[in-house]
């Protein structure tokens, strides 16, 4: 289970990383979703991986899992959710009046315009 | 147990809520409550210094749970002198924004300031470090806001890089967190130090990892040099009062590095050693050096006072890296002087753009400024104090660092870079300064000059007024004169910071105080859960943790509830 919770969270980052470096809103948005899913994985393993075992203290039992990661990941979810929104909403605000979905900078001298072509930029 | 630190973060939540729910067409309203709100936790935070001021350290549990399972707000020196900082700055701030009507551009400018208020005090306030996290994304999600304000092209696209950026280190901070966790199975900052300390020297690989990470996502906050490319764009194409409130947030980051580098890996710990000693000082002059130059290229004054703010970030760091008790308090009184010049100057920005027609913030002449007199007379102040001419604070801050890596085997290096950048900083604000107010009644404005590109203000050119109103330039006029008296009490206030890098450096009062102070009975369980026990283990009780939490809106509730088991 650790080889399989431990290559999750690796190819996740992985292909998140990939995605934000494609400097569009859409995939570094995407890749930002990715690397949530990583980070929150990450959290949980923090914690130990346990299986089957109660959080909450209890007579007769002696093996728990710990319950504050479970806790963070809860917290963690819930901010990147709510930020992953923000950005959707920003970014297409920015898309729809630039009409441009670069995440870089145009150079100051440059037209900001968008190239039909999809020649690089400058 | 007082409940007066918890104010802080209290009255700009419930503020903020009520702007939102009942006052939200109502613009006085709006404009009477923010700006009592503000002077309410400014006095908080100045009654809260008062009592930190002689060393006393006071805590607060939120639901009255014992530190390393409830969540505590730790008020010694160092977080209050910032508090105390972050409500002057949001006072005047707050004026300038009614006197420009900045705040009529969009309905929820005064909800989301106080949410950034909010943030901002928790996150110096708070003893947690999961907490600092959730803070810092209730200051982060309040500023996207505040970012797009008034809305336009150059701006939702600043804003969208400025938002991703964050992103990512919100990211990278929720994975130093956990390796932390998995570390020591503890985020309250005094337990982290308790439990840090005793790790044997052969694990020290984990918690290395951690510490790294943790300094690069603060340095991604405080804009330190390899990772501060998401400043100046954001920076210059926010509004103008939010950039100058914008000044603190770059200071949570530093604050963040001074905290936890003193207090969980202070720097004579082995454990870490040889982690970020030597490359702070580097990458601090680095920084200085690439914002000092960045002011002498930007062809625009926004982005002029952005770049700045990058070179003033390396003079910080500079002096922090030292991590000796000279370093840290010539650092603090640079960061106190770079806040109130950076937002002066940002304020000063956005009264030139607003009243200079067309012409916008580009660096060459135009038809005078109503006014003009008394805006270049701020702006010249300010900028001196920015470049660190004597007499004013910025020369002392200067001083003082010099002195403080006196000591240091970069010294030559260190005041190189620290004294050639002054002169480029200099030469780079003269010029500004001297096209846009000097040479304004040479109107050469050539508008075939291939950077006449359309300003960010997207809304068509509004008429421009005739003369200055009032209240803005008492906002501005009110940074300036704190910046004077920044120098004349330099005296004492350094002496404020020499005790207050002390105490930074003596954590066992800390630790102590933080862990030793006893919080509610649990009843179920036993009283034998101690703090060494069986950490999970709490009765399901533990859910009534959250009752005080619950007040402070949903950051703190959220952590509240995350802490709280």
């Amino acid at each position: 289970m650790e080889m399989l919770v431990a290559s999750a969270i690796g190819i996740l980052t992985a292909a998140g990383l990939f995605l934000v470096m494609r400097l569009r809103t859409f995939p570094v948005i995407l890749g930002i979703g990715l690397l949530t899913y990583a980070v929150n994985v990450f959290l949980f393993a923090s914690g130990r991986l346990t299986l089957g075992a109660a959080p909450i203290l209890r007579d007769g039992i002696d093996t728990y899992a710990d319950p504050l990661p479970q806790a963070l990941v809860l917290t963690a979810i819930v901010i990147s959710f709510g930020m992953t929104a923000v950005v959707v909403v920003i970014a297409l605000g920015a898309y729809l009046s630039g009409d441009d979905d670069r995440v870089n900078d145009t150079l100051p001298d440059a037209q900001p315009a968008p190239r039909a072509d999809g020649e690089a930029q400058k | 147990m007082t409940h007066w630190i918890v104010l802080p973060i209290i009255i700009p939540a419930m503020l903020a809520s009520f702007v939102i729910l009942a006052a939200r067409y109502h613009r006085d309203i709006q404009r009477v409550a923010s700006v009592a709100g503000t002077l309410a936790s400014l006095a908080v935070s100045i009654g809260l210094f008062w009592q930190a001021f002689d060393g006393t350290l006071s805590i607060y549990q939120l639901g009255n749970w014992a530190a390393p399972f409830g969540i505590v707000l730790v008020a010694d020196r160092l977080a209050t002198t910032m508090l105390v900082l972050t409500g002057i700055l949001a006072v005047a701030v707050l004026l300038y924004a009614i006197g420009t009507d900045w705040d009529k551009r969009g309905r929820h400018f005064h909800a989301l300031f106080q949410f950034q208020i909010m943030g901002i005090n928790g996150a110096f306030l708070t003893g947690d470090l999961f907490n600092l996290f959730v803070f810092f994304e209730v200051l982060l999600i309040a500023s996207y806001g505040l970012m797009i304000h008034g809305g336009g092209a150059k701006r939702l696209k600043a804003g969208t890089q400025y938002v991703l950026y964050n992103l990512l280190g919100s990211t990278l901070f929720l994975f130093a967190l956990g390796a932390l966790y998995a570390q020591t199975g503890t985020l309250n900052m005094a337990d982290l130090a308790a439990r840090v300390a005793m790790i044997p020297a052969e694990d020290s690989a984990g918690i290395r990892v951690a510490a790294v990470l943790l300094i690069l996502v603060f340095a991604i906050k405080a804009a330190i040099a390899p990772v501060h490319f998401w400043l100046p764009s954001s920076y210059a194409e926010a509004p103008g009062p939010v950039a100058a409130l914008f000044a603190i947030m770059t200071k949570v980051g530093a604050y963040s590095i001074l905290r936890s580098y003193t207090l969980i890996f202070p720097p004579d710990l082995e454990l870490t050693a040889g982690l970020h000693g030597w490359w702070l000082l580097p990458v601090g002059m680095i920084g200085l050096a690439i914002g000092m130059i960045g002011v002498l290229g930007a062809w625009r004054m926004d982005r002029l006072v952005a770049f700045s703010v990058i070179g003033s970030m390396g003079m910080v760091t500079i002096g922090i890296s030292v991590f000796t008790e000279a370093g840290i308090s010539a650092g603090l009184y640079y960061i106190v002087h770079s806040t109130l010049a950076t937002a002066a100057l940002f304020l000063i920005v956005d009264l030139v753009l607003s009243h200079r027609g067309g012409a916008g913030l580009r660096l060459y002449a135009s038809m005078p400024l109503p006014g003009n007199a008394m805006i270049a007379g701020l702006f010249f102040v300010a900028a001196i104090s920015m470049t660190g001419l004597p007499p004013l604070s910025g020369f002392l801050g200067k001083l003082l660092i010099l002195d403080a890596t006196y000591d240091s085997p970069l010294v030559v290096w260190a005041w190189a870079i620290i004294l050639g950048s002054s002169l480029i900083a200099v030469v780079g604000f003269a010029r500004a300064g001297s096209i846009v107010f000097w040479k304004s009644r040479q109107i050469a404005a050539d508008h075939d000059d291939p950077r006449t590109e359309m300003d960010n203000v997207e809304t068509k050119p509004a008429p421009v007024p005739q003369s200055l109103p009032v209240l803005p330039v008492v906002a501005i006029g009110g940074l300036v004169a704190l910046i004077v008296a920044h120098t004349a009490f330099a005296g004492p206030i350094t002496a404020h910071f020499r005790a207050t890098s002390a105490q930074l450096f003596d954590q066992e009062p800390y630790i102590s105080v933080v862990l030793g102070t006893e919080g509610k009975e649990i009843k179920e369980g036993g009283n034998a859960l101690g703090y060494k026990k069986d950490k999970g283990g709490k009765s399901e009780e533990g859910y009534g943790a959250t009752d005080e939490a619950t007040e402070d809106a949903t950051g703190a509730a959220t952590s509240g509830t995350g802490e709280g088991h």
